[in-house]
C-alpha cells in the first residue's frame, strides 16, 4: 500500500514554501542516485528546506504519517547511502549551508550540515586555522554527509577521521525533537552518543548543526616521492617509517596502473616504470619539517626505494599530490566504467592482499588499479569494466565483493571511509555474525523504532544474510580457507 | 607475561549464573577507580583482573590488543620498549589500574587535548554483554565505518553496558624528549600566552595552572626549547616528568583535600565566577575545584557556560555524581542499556541512578 505522491506533496506544500517541494517526475530524476550511480530509484518526493525549523516540521509530519525519510547532503557518497526510497521523502540538507560561527580562541567552527567541507577551511583561513579531514571530494561534499559517513581522507593517520574532529552536533530525532549531542568542551556527560551518530548513515537522526575542531595551519608541508620496483618493498618501507617513530601527515601508495593513469591525466612527474610509488608528507615548523623530511628520505632509500625526490617548491608539492588526488578520475579514463572499493587491512597484509587481488583480476578478466592510504591501511581497488558489455557490471560487483571479503579475512573491514549504504550491505554479513547484526538493529530501534530513517541501508536483515550466505558458501566451503579467521 | 589468561568462558558462565539468580554484578578490575561514580550497594563483585595479557602488539601497525584486565603498567612497559605510548595518558591513581578500567572510565591524563581520549583511540572491542553473548565490534584498523561504532560507545560507559574482554587501541610514537616550562606571569596572561603558543603550533603536550604557578610541557629537543623560550620570554623549569605524572594521578598537594572534588569540563576560554581556586589542565578545558557549594549551584554555573560538572571524589556518593541529562537523552541511554544489558546486571546505578 503506497502513499500517493500528489497528496503527500500537497501536505508538504502546507508546511513548506513551494520552492522546497519537488514532486514532478522529471524534476525528481536528478535525485535518483548519489555518487554511486549504478543504483537508482526515484523518490516519492524531494524536499529542500532552508532552515532547521523546516526540517523539524518535515520530520514531525513524516513521523506522524509513517513516511520513510532519506537524508541527502551533497550527493557525493560512494556507497548509495542517499539512494532514495521509492515510497519515501528524499530530504536534502543542501540549503542549510551557513557557517554560523568561527570561534578563533577555542579553534571551533559551528556550521550547518550543507556547508561544503572545503568551505570550512576557506572560512577558517583568515584566522590561520583549517579543518583537517579532507576526503577527495572535499570541494563538493558537505559536512553533514561527512558526519553521516564518518568521512576520512589522506591525513587520517595523524589527524583522525571526522569522528575525531567533530565535538558537537544538533540532532533532530525522527519525531522532530532537537537534541544537543556532545559539547564545545573536551567531553560531555552520559554515554558518548556522538560516537554512534557519527558514521550512522542517516539511520539514527538528522544532523542540523555541527561544531568542528579547527587546527592551526602548519607553517610548512613537504612531501617526498619514492619509486619502488616492487609493491611489497614499498609496503615494508611504510612499516619502516612508522617503526622509526615518524607520524607522517599523509602516506599514500599507488600501484603501476594507477600511477600511470594519473601521470597521463595530470602530468604529476611520476616515474611511470615504477611498480609503485609512495608519497610521504610531513608538516610542522620549518625546522621540524627540514629535519624530518631528510630522515624520511633516508628511511625510504634504506628500505629499497630506487629513487626519492622531495618537492622543490610548493608548486611541485601540489603537483605530486594532484596525481594522487585525481587518481580516481584518471583511472576512470582507462575504461568506460570503474568500480571503487574501500576495504581496510592491517598494513602488514598489503603484499598478500595485492597479490590475491592480482589473481582475482586475472580470474574475472577485469583490470584493477590500486590506490592505498598506506598510513591507515585503507585500500581503494578500482575495478575497470564496461557496463555496456552484458554481465560485466555483475562480474565487477562479484570481484569487488570478493576483495572485501578478503579484507575481512585478513583482519580488516569492508569499508574504511565510504560507508556501507546499499552497496556493501551483503558484505556486512561476511564481517558480522548474527548477534552483532541484531545489536545494530536494536540500537537503531532505540532511536528510530518504526524504522523510518533511511530504511534498508547499512545493516542487513538476518534473512538477507542467510540468503547471501547460501549463495556464497559453495559446497560447505568458505572463501579463502587457507587464511586464519579473525 | 606470567599470569596471562583468557577467562572469557569463566566470565560468560558468571553472567549466565547471574541471570539465573537474578543478581547484579559490580565489575572490578584493579579497583583503582573504585572511588569514582555513584556509590554501589552490596552487589557481588565480579573480578575482571584475572582476564589479562597482551594478545597482539605489532609496533609498525600502531595498534595493541590486550585483555581488559591487563595492568596499565604492563601495557605501558611493552609500548615503552618500542618507543611508543598510550596517547591518552591514562591516570593510574593508586598505581594499579587496568586497560579495561581505563577505557570504561573514559578518563584521560594531561596529554588529552593533544593526544586524544580513550574513545578517540579505541579501535575495537570484544564485548561480553548482559545476555552472556561475546561479540566483536570495530577491529584493529584505524579506518572502519562498517556498522554503528559500538566499541567507542563503551568508552566512559562505566561498565554499565558490558564487560570489555579485549580492547584494541591505537598507539603513537612517544616523544623522544619532553621538557617543562614555567610561565612566570599572572594566571590570565599565562592562559593567553598558552593560547598563543597553541595557535603557533608549538609542541605542547600538557598544561597546568593553579594560582600563581603555570606550566606547560613541550615535546621537543633542547635546541628547539631554547628557541621557544627566547620567542616567548620564558625560563626552562627544573620540573621533572614526575610532576606531570603526579598531576595525572592526582598526587599533588592540591588533591589531598577532603572536601568534594569537582571535575569541570568547559570550553577552554569560558570564564567561571568562582572564589575558590581551580586547578586547570588542558589549557583550561579541564578544571578541578574543591568546594562545599551545593551541587546545583556548581552545575548551574558550569552549564551556563555550556560545560558539565562531575562530583569526582568525596562528598555524598548517593545522588547525581555525573551531570544530569536532558530527559530524551536519558531515555535513549536507558534504551541502549536495555539493548546491551536487558537484565540490568552490570554496575546498576554507578553511572546514573535510573539505569
Amino acid at each position: 500500500m503506497g502513499i500517493d505522491r500528489q497528496s503527500l506533496a500537497a501536505e508538504f506544500l502546507n508546511i513548506l514554501p513551494s520552492d522546497c517541494v519537488i514532486f514532478r517526475e522529471e524534476e525528481l530524476i536528478p535525485f535518483e542516485c548519489d555518487g554511486l550511480s549504478a543504483y537508482r530509484k526515484v523518490p516519492l518526493i524531494v524536499l529542500l528546506p532552508y532552515t532547521a525549523e523546516q526540517v523539524e516540521l518535515v520530520l514531525k509530519h513524516c513521523h506522524e504519517k509513517q513516511v520513510p525519510v532519506v537524508a541527502r547532503g551533497a550527493g557525493t557518497g560512494l556507497s548509495g547511502g542517499a539512494l532514495p526510497h521509492e515510497q519515501g521523502v528524499l530530504l536534502s540538507l543542501a540549503r542549510l549551508n551557513k557557517i554560523v560561527e568561527i570561534d578563533q580562541d577555542n579553534r571551533l567552527a559551528c556550521v550547518q550540515p550543507g556547508v561544503r567541507n572545503l568551505a570550512v577551511s576557506e572560512a577558517a583561513k583568515p584566522y590561520g586555522l583549517y579543518y583537517a579531514p579532507d576526503p577527495s571530494s572535499q570541494i563538493a561534499c558537505s559536512i553533514g554527509g561527512n558526519v553521516a559517513e564518518n568521512a576520512g581522507g589522506v591525513h587520517c593517520l595523524k589527524y583522525g577521521l571526522t569522528l575525531h574532529n567533530v565535538v558537537q552536533v544538533t540532532l533532530l530525532t525522527i519525531d522532530g525533537e532537537r537534541l544537543t549531542i556532545g559539547s564545545n568542551g573536551l567531553d560531555a556527560p552520559g554515554l558518548d552518543l556522538l560516537t554512534l551518530i557519527t558514521g550512522s548513515e542517516g539511520m539514527l537522526g538528522l544532523v542540523v548543526e555541527v561544531v568542528v575542531k579547527l587546527l592551526p595551519i602548519p607553517e610548512r608541508q613537504q612531501v617526498a616521492l619514492a619509486a619502488f620496483d616492487d609493491v611489497e618493498i614499498a609496503g615494508k618501507a611504510v612499516a619502516e617509517i612508522i617503526a622509526k617513530g615518524i607520524l607522517p601527515a599523509g602516506l599514500e601508495m599507488m600501484d603501476n596502473l594507477s600511477l600511470r593513469a594519473a601521470e597521463d591525466f595530470v602530468h604529476a612527474g611520476y616515474p611511470t616504470d615504477a611498480a609503485a610509488i609512495l608519497l610521504c608528507e610531513v608538516d610542522g615548523s620549518e625546522d621540524e619539517v627540514s629535519e624530518e623530511i631528510m630522515r624520511v628520505r633516508q628511511i625510504l632509500l634504506d628500505s629499497g626505494a630506487r629513487e626519492v625526490r622531495t618537492a622543490e617548491d610548493e608548486t611541485e608539492r601540489m603537483r605530486f599530490w594532484a596525481g594522487r588526488k585525481n587518481a580516481f578520475p584518471a583511472v576512470g579514463r582507462l575504461a568506460p566504467d570503474y568500480y571503487c572499493m574501500d576495504g581496510t587491512i592491517p598494513r602488514n597484509q598489503l603484499g598478500k592482499v595485492l597479490t590475491m587481488i592480482g589473481e582475482m583480476s586475472e580470474k574475472y578478466g577485469l583490470p584493477c588499479a590500486n590506490v592505498f592510504h598506506a598510513g591507515d591501511g585503507n585500500l581503494h581497488p578500482l575495478i575497470l569494466y564496461d557496463a555496456n558489455n552484458e554481465g560485466e557490471l555483475e562480474k565487477a560487483e562479484e570481484f569487488g565483493g570478493e576483495i572485501l571479503e578478503l579484507c575481512v579475512a585478513v583482519g580488516g573491514t569492508i569499508t574504511g571511509e565510504h560507508g556501507v549504504g546499499i552497496e556493501k550491505i551483503n558484505q556486512m554479513c561476511a564481517q558480522f555474525p548474527d548477534p552483532e547484526l541484531e545489536t545494530f538493529h536494536a540500537v537503531k530501534a532505540v532511536f528510530d523504532p518504526h524504522n523510518l530513517l533511511n530504511p534498508g541501508k547499512a545493516i542487513p536483515t538476518l534473512a538477507r544474510c542467510a540468503e547471501f550466505g547460501a549463495m556464497h558458501v559453495h559446497a560447505g566451503k568458505l572463501r579463502f580457507p587457507e587464511l586464519e579467521r579473525f | 607475561m606470567s599470569g596471562d589468561q583468557d577467562q572469557s568462558s569463566r566470565l560468560q558462565a558468571n553472567i549466565k549464573d547471574a541471570i539465573a539468580e537474578r543478581s547484579c554484578l559490580r565489575l572490578m578490575g584493579s579497583g583503582s577507580k573504585d572511588f569514582y561514580g555513584r556509590g554501589l550497594g552490596q552487589q557481588k563483585v565480579l573480578d575482571l583482573s584475572g582476564n589479562r595479557g597482551i594478545v597482539s602488539y605489532e609496533p609498525t601497525e600502531l595498534v595493541i590488543t590486550a585483555r581488559g584486565g591487563t595492568p596499565l603498567d604492563e601495557i605501558e612497559a611493552a609500548l615503552e620498549a618500542n618507543g611508543q605510548m598510550l596517547p591518552f595518558e591514562p591516570p593510574h591513581f593508586d598505581g594499579k589500574g587496568t586497560i579495561g578500567g581505563a577505557i570504561a572510565a573514559g578518563l584521560s591524563g594531561p596529554r588529552r587535548p593533544w593526544g586524544g581520549s580513550p574513545r578517540d583511540l579505541l579501535l575495537g572491542i570484544k564485548l561480553l554483554d548482559g545476555q552472556g553473548r561475546i561479540m566483536s565490534f570495530g577491529g584493529q584498523v584505524m579506518k572502519n565505518v562498517a556498522g554503528y561504532d559500538i566499541s567507542r560507545l563503551m568508552a566512559g560507559a562505566m561498565g554499565t553496558l558490558g564487560i570489555l574482554l579485549e580492547v584494541s587501541i591505537k598507539v603513537l610514537p612517544k616523544p623522544v624528549e619532553e621538557h617543562s616550562l614555567i610561565i612566570d606571569r599572572d594566571p590570565d596572561s599565562a592562559t593567553r600566552l598558552i593560547g598563543e603558543m597553541i595557535a603557533d603550533s608549538q609542541p605542547i603536550t600538557a598544561s597546568y595552572s593553579l594560582a600563581d604557578k603555570q606550566a606547560v610541557r613541550l615535546a621537543c629537543n633542547h635546541q628547539r626549547l631554547g628557541a621557544i623560550c627566547l620567542k616567548y620570554g620564558l625560563q626552562e623549569s627544573s620540573e621533572s616528568s614526575d610532576f606531570w605524572q603526579q598531576l595525572r594521578d592526582q598526587k599533588l598537594d592540591f588533591f589531598q583535600q577532603s572536601k568534594p572534588l569537582w571535575r569541570l569540563s568547559l570550553k577552554p576560554t569560558s570564564p567561571l565566577e568562582l572564589t575558590e581556586p581551580c586547578l586547570q589542565e588542558w589549557s583550561g578545558g579541564l578544571r578541578w575545584l574543591y568546594s562545599e557549594r551545593p551541587a546545583t549551584e556548581i552545575r548551574t554555573l558550569v552549564e551556563s557556560q555550556g560545560g558539565h560538572a562531575i562530583q569526582f571524589r568525596n562528598g555524598d556518593r548517593s545522588g547525581d555524581i555525573f551531570h544530569p541529562l536532558h530527559p530524551r537523552i536519558l531515555q535513549i541511554q536507558q534504551g541502549l542499556k536495555a539493548v546491551f544489558d536487558p537484565h540490568g546486571l552490570f554496575n546498576p546505578g554507578r553511572h546514573y541512578s535510573d539505569y
